[in-house]
């Protein structure tokens, strides 16, 4: 495998009985980059995350993330990665502290847990929420809670599934920010979305379209396929109308 | 197994049970509860048992006998049955809790110094009510024979003969559970019974609710999330067990005969199978209201098939046969020994190795069905 490539998916493919929900993706994602994946509901984003991260076994094609097979070995990948689900994945009658806990706990930590859960509080900005019950935290402040309880073991690869569905500007341009600083560190991240202004912040991104690739490469690179005139939003409403 | 990861997962299932205080009190509460309301149960009515008399003696001795059991205090006259159908009817009916039985040679037996028949029926399906009565019974019988047999001082009688043989018949309850057998029984159904379920909802909850994604993802294998789960559990399940061993001790004054450490090993071993079945059926499951369904599956049968309540070896063949196949009826054997009996370990291996058994399979059985994928 080429060492520079964080994600290598080939053929990725995942069948619910008729449904073909991924038929067949490749992409690489290099170490570092910001990759976005975009498309409508239903095309196929959760479920790509979802193979790459272990979560489902993939019908056909393969995928190594962090230089393991997701395959053949998932716990390797397991400890390599960072995962952010689309719905709130943490305890709500856990506080946002004991979260923090709990999640550095399971990887691993030991040692250095107090200094991570620092670290994740004052990078996420969470010092003044460390006692709430994180079912009385806000959109925003749960979005960032989840992010801190996937990057306490220092993971090489981040997955964020729809990380700013549902929270406000001012809290998704904080969001961004931390995120940018993240991959400026070295970590590699992909996100998938529905916003289009999001899509000019990825260093690359891929149009998911009823489970296969449709376009695939910088945002400038993606333009220029389309046309030099059309904005992302554009093409991503072009591309959806084509499925009606 | 890695046991920073298992420390993590007992310490928020701990931190998560402390903070559900209407499922804290379930489970400590209920067991207590449920042991004083049966205990009390059984315990009330002791005296003033409606009684109907089939007296077809009519004579001054069948009288006085009456008048006797009367005067215990355990009897109080309904009206008289005209005949023994009837006086069987009034206890069907429950207008009687117990029938006096008279033959018609009472009298006539007595004054020929031969020994007379006296039936008691009594209604024992409350088993302490009919004990005392059937004591009491006893007694006036045994008081009344000597009274007769002083009177005839002098003359020789037969020492074996009794001259007043009152022949008392408990009907419906041959076993005659007391508190003392009941106690054991609700250790093992509570235990049982709460366990399955708050463990059958444990893995359900967190599929229901989105976290167990989030675990998946995490480096913790299969195992350590099933111990996990299971451990905190087996925690409360032993604190249940103090509690009803306590309160039946201070308030029914059940004594364990045979060892208390035995006791907790036992339980022990049935916890676990408890919590391996609950385990074993929130992996059959995705929802929390199916899980609550198929634990409650096992309600009836642990009541019915277990020998809680009715005698095993009463039951048909095939339905002793599916009651051995509940961890229940191996544990209601182990503590009625125990607490009964004073049994030692020696004659209950054959249940420990079943409910040693049952564990090892449902908590395979678990862990195999529980794949660490969302499929
Ligand atoms: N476990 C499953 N069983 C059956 N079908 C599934 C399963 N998971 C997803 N699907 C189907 O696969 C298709 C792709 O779903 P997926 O969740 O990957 O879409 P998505 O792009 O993430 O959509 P959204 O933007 O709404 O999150 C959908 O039609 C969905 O109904
Ligand atoms: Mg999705």
């Amino acid at each position: 495998m080429n060492a520079a490539h964080a994600v290598e998916a080939r053929g990725l493919a995942k069948h619910f009985g008729a449904l073909k929900a991924v038929d067949g993706v490749t992409f690489d994602i290099a170490a570092g980059e910001i990759f976005g994946i975009l498309g409508p509901n239903g095309s196929g984003k959760t479920t790509t995350i979802r193979m790459l991260c272990g979560l489902l076994t993939p019908t056909a094609g393969t995928a190594t993330v962090a230089g393991s097979d997701v395959t053949t070995h998932p716990d390797r990948v397991k400890s390599a990665i960072g995962y952010m689900s689309q719905a709130f994945g943490l305890y709500g009658d856990l506080t946002a502290e004991e979260n923090l806990r709990f999640y550095g706990g399971v990887y691993g930590l030991d040692r250095d847990l107090g200094a991570r859960i620092a670290w994740a509080e004052d990078r996420m900005k969470l010092a003044e929420l460390g006692g709430r019950l994180s079912a009385q935290l806000s959109g925003g402040q749960r979005q960032r809670l989840a992010l801190g309880c996937s990057l306490l073991h220092r993971p090489q690869v981040l997955f964020l599934d729809e990380p700013t569905a549902g929270v406000d500007p001012a809290a998704r341009r904080l969001f961004w920010t931390i995120i940018r600083g993240l991959a400026d560190e070295g970590t590699t991240i992909i996100v998938t979305t529905h916003y289009m202004d999001e899509a000019e912040r990825f260093d690359r991104l891929a149009f998911l379209s009823r489970g296969t690739l449709t376009a695939y490469g910088t945002p400038t690179e993606v333009k220029r396929t389309f046309g030099e005139n059309m904005t992302l939003e554009d093409i991503f409403v072009q591309l959806q109308g084509s499925e009606a | 197994m890695n046991r920073g990861r298992l420390r993590a997962i007992v310490w928020k299932e701990f931190v998560q049970m402390r903070r559900d205080r209407a499922t804290l009190g379930m489970m400590l509460g209920v067991p207590v509860m449920q042991l004083v309301l049966f205990g009390f149960a059984i315990r009330q009515e002791v005296r003033h048992l409606p009684t109907t008399v089939f007296d077809v003696s009519r004579t001054q001795e069948s009288r006085l006998f009456v008048d006797r059991l009367i005067a215990t205090g355990n009897f109080d006259l309904v009206a008289p049955s005209p005949d023994y159908a009837g006086a069987i009817r009034a206890i069907d009916t429950g207008r009687a809790r117990a029938a006096i039985v008279i033959p018609e040679d009472y009298a006539r037996r007595l004054k020929r110094n031969e020994p007379a028949h006296v039936q008691v029926l009594v209604d024992a399906t409350d088993p302490t009510a009919s004990q005392s009565a059937i004591g009491a019974a006893q007694l006036v019988g045994q008081a009344t024979s000597v009274e007769i047999l002083a009177r005839r001082a002098g003359a020789t009688v037969d020492p074996g003969a009794t001259p007043l043989d009152v022949r008392v018949r408990p009907l419906y309850n041959p076993a005659l559970k007391s508190v003392l057998f009941i106690v054991p029984g609700i250790i093992g159904m509570i235990l049982s019974n709460i366990l399955i379920v708050i463990t059958a909802m444990a893995i359900v909850r967190e599929r229901e609710s989105g976290t167990l994604e989030q675990l998946i993802v995490t480096p913790l294998t299969r195992g350590e999330i099933m111990l996990g789960k299971i451990m905190p559990y087996v925690g409360v399940g032993l604190v249940q067990l103090t509690a009803v061993l306590v309160v039946g001790y201070f308030m029914f004054g059940v004594h364990v005969r045979g060892s208390v450490a035995l006791i907790y090993l036992m339980a022990l071993l049935f916890i676990i199978a408890s919590l391996g079945l609950g385990l074993f059926i929130s992996t059959l499951v995705t929802r929390q209201a199916a899980a609550i369904q198929v634990s409650f599956f096992f309600l009836l049968p642990n009541v019915l098939l277990s020998g809680f309540m009715f005698p095993r070896e009463a039951m048909p063949k095939a339905a002793a046969w599916i009651g051995l196949l509940l961890p229940l009826t191996h544990f209601l054997q182990i503590m009625r020994g125990i607490v009964l009996k004073g049994v030692g370990i020696a004659s209950l291996w054959p249940q420990m190795l079943a409910l040693a058994g049952f564990s090892a399979a449902f908590i395979t059985f678990a862990a195999l069905r529980f794949h660490k994928s969302l499929e």
